[in-house]
């Protein structure tokens, strides 16, 4: 069930080893169990093949919103990136005034280009100079975050909706981006909305209060 | 033969023929047949047409298939009855080669609680008492002790020098709420979930004494849930609406995870701090996390051995 999270690739491997023990389990099995299940209450029955795990798709590479005669148009970066030197040496949106004012930078000491492409702004750079694009941004935070990576690859960071046993149904997954916004990353605090009622406190006129 | 009563004790004191004698025994008798009319009046507004069948119901584990079938379908028709909702009642067995194992990143956690939501709505629990089976307790950083957990936290989280730990049953391997149950309506499964049957259950709250995790819950009134808000993928021993006056607790969702799917309030966490699956299949996740992690579980001293495991990480 390993992941192929570089490139994107998803795979799972046949767990011929899970088949094994289950049929050595079912066999010494001494515990009380009927013979026969009344059919409406099956459960769906388990394929011997395994469903696919998919990463839910990242937002779209993203936009700048123009002002325009008709109200303001989605413009991708390129569009006036690609008549401007890019300022390789940026390290915030402070002392911009034309675009990207007020983005909040919260992610180390990198530069804009240390993640956009500097050659053409619709795509992403890795540290090595490759150009990816903005779908595959798994590859970029992975090149810093490797702990991260290596527990992503292995399934257990990030959440997931769908299947635990992959041969009941498929199972989908977060991108990075969908719970880290990649310029301040830090997942952000929240307010809980759900709260339990304390009896105790609650019947004393007191809830709430600690 | 005297009345002992205070005052003067005159035995012939009479009022129009009517002795002091006859009045307090018509008293007694009146206040007698009062309290029996009260101490009664649950046994009288039992339903009419299901009190016999559900009197004479054995215990889970000894249904036969016919007779499971026709308590399901008089369970579903209560449903209907009294909640006006159209319900699917099933009884999800164990699957061969399956032991459940739960891991839960404190490193992760923020306390958010929509686990705890999620396990509300899931499991059909009483809306006015915002009951679930999940507690989050917000605990002092240094401290691994539960009992100096606070629930009632309401502020933006993670609140400073805080974590996060929910808790909830931890389906023990040696569970002591199923060795004080004196009538075995609870009992282990061989996929490792602790469950309860609810029709079997005396109230009698044995259990609920013995779990060092405060992890069982007692339904103290009837549950209260709009007929749009009832989830209607019910099981016989996980979601299906309890009665009063029994115990109910964690059955990590038996009645998706014996089909596969991962339980209501993992696919509810924001955060990605849990992770569930199989501990018997050598390339599960929860098992990477028992390889890779240094994980713990909560009063590991008393032996319960839960499935349930905790670890803090990147």
């Amino acid at each position: 069930m390993r992941l192929q999270a570089f490139g994107l690739r998803v795979s799972a491997v046949p767990r011929g080893t899970l088949v094994l023990l289950s049929i050595a389990l079912s066999s010494c099995d001494g515990t009380h169990h009927r013979p026969q299940v009344v059919a409406s209450n099956l459960p769906a029955a388990r394929s011997s093949t395994l469903y696919p795990i998919t990463i839910a798709p990242s937002p779209p590479a993203p936009r700048v919103f123009v002002e325009t005669a008709n109200g303001p148009a989605p413009v991708p970066c390129g569009t006036c990136h690609r008549t401007r030197e890019p300022d390789r040496d940026l390290r915030s949106s402070e002392g911009l005034e034309e675009f990207h004012q007020g983005l909040v930078y919260a992610h180390g000491e990198r530069t804009c280009v240390s993640c956009h492409e500097p050659g053409g702004y619709d795509r992403l750079r890795l540290a090595d100079g490759a150009s990816i694009e903005f779908s595959d941004v798994i590859q970029l935070c992975s090149q810093c975050h490797g702990t991260q990576a290596r527990d992503y690859q292995a399934g257990v960071h990030g959440g997931w909706t769908g299947h635990w046993d992959l041969r009941s149904g498929p199972r989908v997954r977060n991108h990075c981006v969908h719970c880290h916004d990649p310029h301040s990353p830090a997942f952000p605090k929240m307010l809980p909305t759900f709260r339990p009622i304390d009896r105790f406190l609650y019947e004393s006129g007191r809830e709430g209060q600690e | 033969m005297r009345e002992t009563t205070g005052g003067p004790t005159t035995p012939t004191a009479t009022s129009g023929g009517i002795t002091r004698r006859t009045v307090l025994k018509g008293a007694g008798a009146t206040l007698g047949a009062a309290a029996f009319a009260a101490a009664a009046s649950p046994l009288l507004s039992t339903r009419e047409d299901h009190s016999f069948e559900e009197f004479i119901q054995t215990h889970y584990q000894e249904l036969t298939d016919e007779q499971l079938a026709r308590v399901l379908e008089r369970l579903e028709e209560e449903a209907l009855e009294d909640y006006g909702a159209k319900v699917t009642i099933r009884d999800h067995r164990p699957l061969a080669g399956v032991k459940f194992g739960y891991a839960i990143s404190l490193s992760r956690c923020n306390g958010n609680a929509k686990c705890v939501e999620a396990c509300h709505k899931e499991n059909n629990h009483d809306r006015a008492t915002k009951q679930s089976y999940i507690r989050v307790l917000e605990l002092p950083k240094g401290t691994t002790n539960m009992d100096e957990g606070r629930v009632t936290y309401d502020h933006a989280v993670p609140a400073p020098d805080k974590y996060y730990m929910p808790v909830q049953c931890l389906q023990c391997d040696n569970p002591p709420c199923v060795d004080v149950c004196p009538v075995e309506a609870t009992w282990k499964e061989r996929d490792g979930i602790v469950v309860v049957d609810y029709n079997w259950c005396i109230g009698c709250r044995y259990c609920e004494a013995a779990c060092p995790y405060h992890a069982r819950r007692f339904n103290w009134k009837k549950p209260e849930i709009p007929a749009d808000e009832i989830n209607p993928f019910q099981s016989y021993l996980s979601n299906r609406i309890r009665p009063q006056g029994v115990v109910e607790k964690c059955h990590f969702c038996l009645h998706r995870t014996r089909e596969g799917k991962a339980p209501a309030c993992m696919e509810a966490c924001p955060t990605g701090a849990r992770v569930f699956g199989n501990l018997l299949d050598p390339d599960s996740e929860i098992r990477f996390i028992l390889e890779n992690k240094r994980v713990f579980v909560l009063k590991e001293e008393l032996g319960t051995k839960p499935s349930l495991y905790y670890f803090f990480d990147a």
